[in-house]
């Protein structure tokens, strides 16, 4: 199999503010047309790696390339061959929708015809047409969210760069921005973004790093990285007065092709299996063939919370509404 | 980089500071008046009372006062000239300016064609209306080009300052203090609005270095004695104001590289 073409390298970055290490040691490769994902608390260093790769911060100390141009020496190469969509709302209140994107026209120097039906392009995309000619100020916190990306696009780069794009926006804003990700990988466009929603990293990202205090913790899609934990487990308790039949369901279970590892537990048994839809009927057959009566039965997919909890020794949050569901 | 990308970058953004201003409404309107505001306060005020012909050596004190009223407009809107920018920074739109292939001096240069373009109409409106109120330019129409040449010369440097500042500054609030910190003794302590040689010996002494002072007095005498006595004058701002400009860019410069890196 051929390795996906790299697009961005990244090899030992860090940057230091004064006394302040805010990323350190950063390695990772981005692959042509993924969605990559750094995924951390507030504070953990992404904005800071994110701004070093568009140029607009030199690194203390590494290197890396985006689309084989340093981001040091070549600096201006990369920055006319990426978008950047920043993390805080950065619209000028005075101007409207389509002077923004007119004066990103020129910074990028686009002709005025090229200029103009990117413009049109891009009001269409994120549904803006209306608004086009309204000033900023009158706009909603998710029209600037929408009008941000309009103008990352602007140049019609190879990579576009995201900084927490749907952070605190309402829940029908965020999946139309999941939408638009989506459909510029959907073009052939490699998407980097930054976020802090387990649920956005492991809905829409292909691959993400885990960074928190300012390194990398771990690098996977996000299924690599639950399997990565050891996979789905099912929980078996049975009934007190039968304690004795464990050692013989053990055996019974242990045996079956699915199974990958069974743990005692006083009340029942821990059991690490390839798929749980397959296995739990079973360890059902199992359990009435060898005469146990069963308690209770559950079943146990890890998550990115447990993920991120395993890498990091903590959550992401307190107990946030986007804690995934449980299964 | 071409000199085409280049000069299509700066009138983009030139152009946004244009259309800024135009949607302020209440921000233009001031910026208009504001050099007025001057005029009606001291007019009202000091002219009546205060004036004592034999010491300001002028026809009256609307004649001396326009050379100190044109300058004050420069020092305005020179140390006002890095607000945008300060904004800019805090809210993240400096930063996606520089994600652009732009060259690094395309957002101070935009900023400067627009702060000199605005200075120069407000001393085109001060000096038309002080001659609405009978003051005539000794020095009449290139006296008129000299005073612009100087004023822009004491606004690049005034807003290279100012630019430093918002790009060092932590909080706008620093901003503000520092700018009003700066401003009111620039204009007290020079010949703004009374000459020299009406003040006590140690504000002699603070408004000679203050190169307001040399400002004013290169301009006042274009507007109220003639070419004779205004050549020295203004060839002494040229000098003060070479310096001034060199020291005020390279700070400015020095301010910028830090931030923009
Ligand atoms: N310009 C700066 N000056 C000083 N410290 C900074 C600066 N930018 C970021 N930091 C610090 O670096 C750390 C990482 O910040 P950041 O990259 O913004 O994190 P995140 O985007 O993950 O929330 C924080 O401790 C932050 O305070
Ligand atoms: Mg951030």
């Amino acid at each position: 199999m051929m390795d996906p073409a790299v697009v961005i390298d990244v090899a030992r970055l860090g940057k230091t503010f004064g006394p302040v290490t805010a990323v350190e040691d950063l390695s990772f490769t981005v692959h042509a047309g993924e969605i990559f994902g750094l995924l951390g608390p507030n504070g953990a260093g992404k904005s800071t790696a994110l701004r070093m790769l568009i140029t607009v911060l030199p690194p203390s100390t590494g290197t890396a390339t985006v689309l084989g141009h340093d981001i040091v020496r070549e600096a201006d190469t990369v920055r006319s061959l990426i978008g950047y969509v920043p993390q805080e709302r950065a619209v000028d209140r005075f101007l409207t929708g389509r002077e923004h994107l007119e004066l990103l026209g020129g910074l990028y120097h686009l002709s005025r015809t090229e200029t103009n039906a990117r413009i049109d392009e891009l009001l269409k995309l994120v549904n803006l047409e209306e608004h086009a000619d309204r000033v900023a100020k009158t706009y909603s916190g998710g029209m600037k969210r929408k009008l941000d990306i309009a103008c990352g696009l602007l140049p019609n780069p190879k990579i576009v760069f995201l900084d927490e794009p749907t952070l605190g926006l309402d829940v029908q804003s965020r999946l139309k921005i999941w939408d638009y990700i989506r459909q510029l990988r959907e073009n052939g466009i490699t998407i980097v973004m930054t976020t802090n929603y387990l649920e956005e990293a492991d809905q829409l990202c292909d691959r993400l790093a885990i960074i928190d205090g300012g390194t990398i913790r771990v690098i996977g899609s996000p299924l690599e990285l639950k399997t990565g934990l050891g996979g789905d487990s099912l929980s078996v308790t049975i009934k007190e007065h039968e304690a004795d039949t464990l050692p013989r369901l053990r055996e019974g279970v242990m045996a079956l092709p699915l199974v990958r590892d069974v743990r005692l537990n006083p009340t029942g048994l821990d059991i690490l299996v390839e798929s749980p839809e397959k296995s739990l009927p079973a360890v059902i057959e199992v359990a009435q063939r060898l005469d146990c009566s069963l308690d209770g039965i559950e079943y146990h997919r890890p998550r990115l919370d447990d993920v991120f909890i395993a890498h990091t020794g903590h959550g992401l949050r307190g107990g946030t509404p986007d804690a995934t569901e449980e299964e | 980089m071409t000199f085409q990308h280049y000069r299509q970058e700066v009138l983009a953004l030139t152009m946004r500071w244009v259309r800024r201003l135009s949607r302020e409404k209440f921000s233009m309107l001031f910026t208009l008046v504001q050099p007025m505001l001057f005029w009606l306060i001291f007019f009202g005020s000091l002219f009546q009372h205060a004036a004592n012909i034999q010491v300001l050596q002028a026809p009256n004190y609307m004649s001396f006062l326009a050379g100190g009223v044109v300058v004050m407009t420069v020092l305005n809107n020179g140390l006002a000239g890095g607000v945008d920018l300060l904004f800019d920074k805090e809210n993240g739109f400096l930063e996606r300016m520089m994600s652009t292939p732009i060259h690094r001096s395309s957002v101070i240069l935009s900023r400067y064609l627009f702060v000199m373009a605005i200075t120069g109409m407000q001393i085109l409106v001060i000096l038309s209306i002080a001659f609405v109120f009978g003051v005539r330019l000794e020095t009449g129409l290139p006296g008129i080009a000299v005073i612009l040449v100087i004023g822009m010369l004491f606004g690049v440097g005034l807003t290279a300052i100012s630019m430093a500042l918002a790009f060092s500054v932590k909080s706008h609030g620093d901003f503000f203090s520092m700018l009003g910190f700066l401003s009111l003794p620039m204009i007290f302590l020079s010949s703004a609005l009374v000459p020299l040689s009406a003040m006590p010996g140690w504000m002699q002494v603070v408004a000679m270095v203050n190169p307001m002072t040399w400002v004013i007095d290169a301009v006042r005498p274009l507007i109220i004695t003639g070419w004779d006595a205004a050549i020295p004058q203004v060839g002494m701002a040229f000098v003060i104001l070479a310096i001034f400009d060199a020291v005020c860019l390279y700070g400015g410069a020095k301010a910028f590289r830090r931030a923009i890196g």
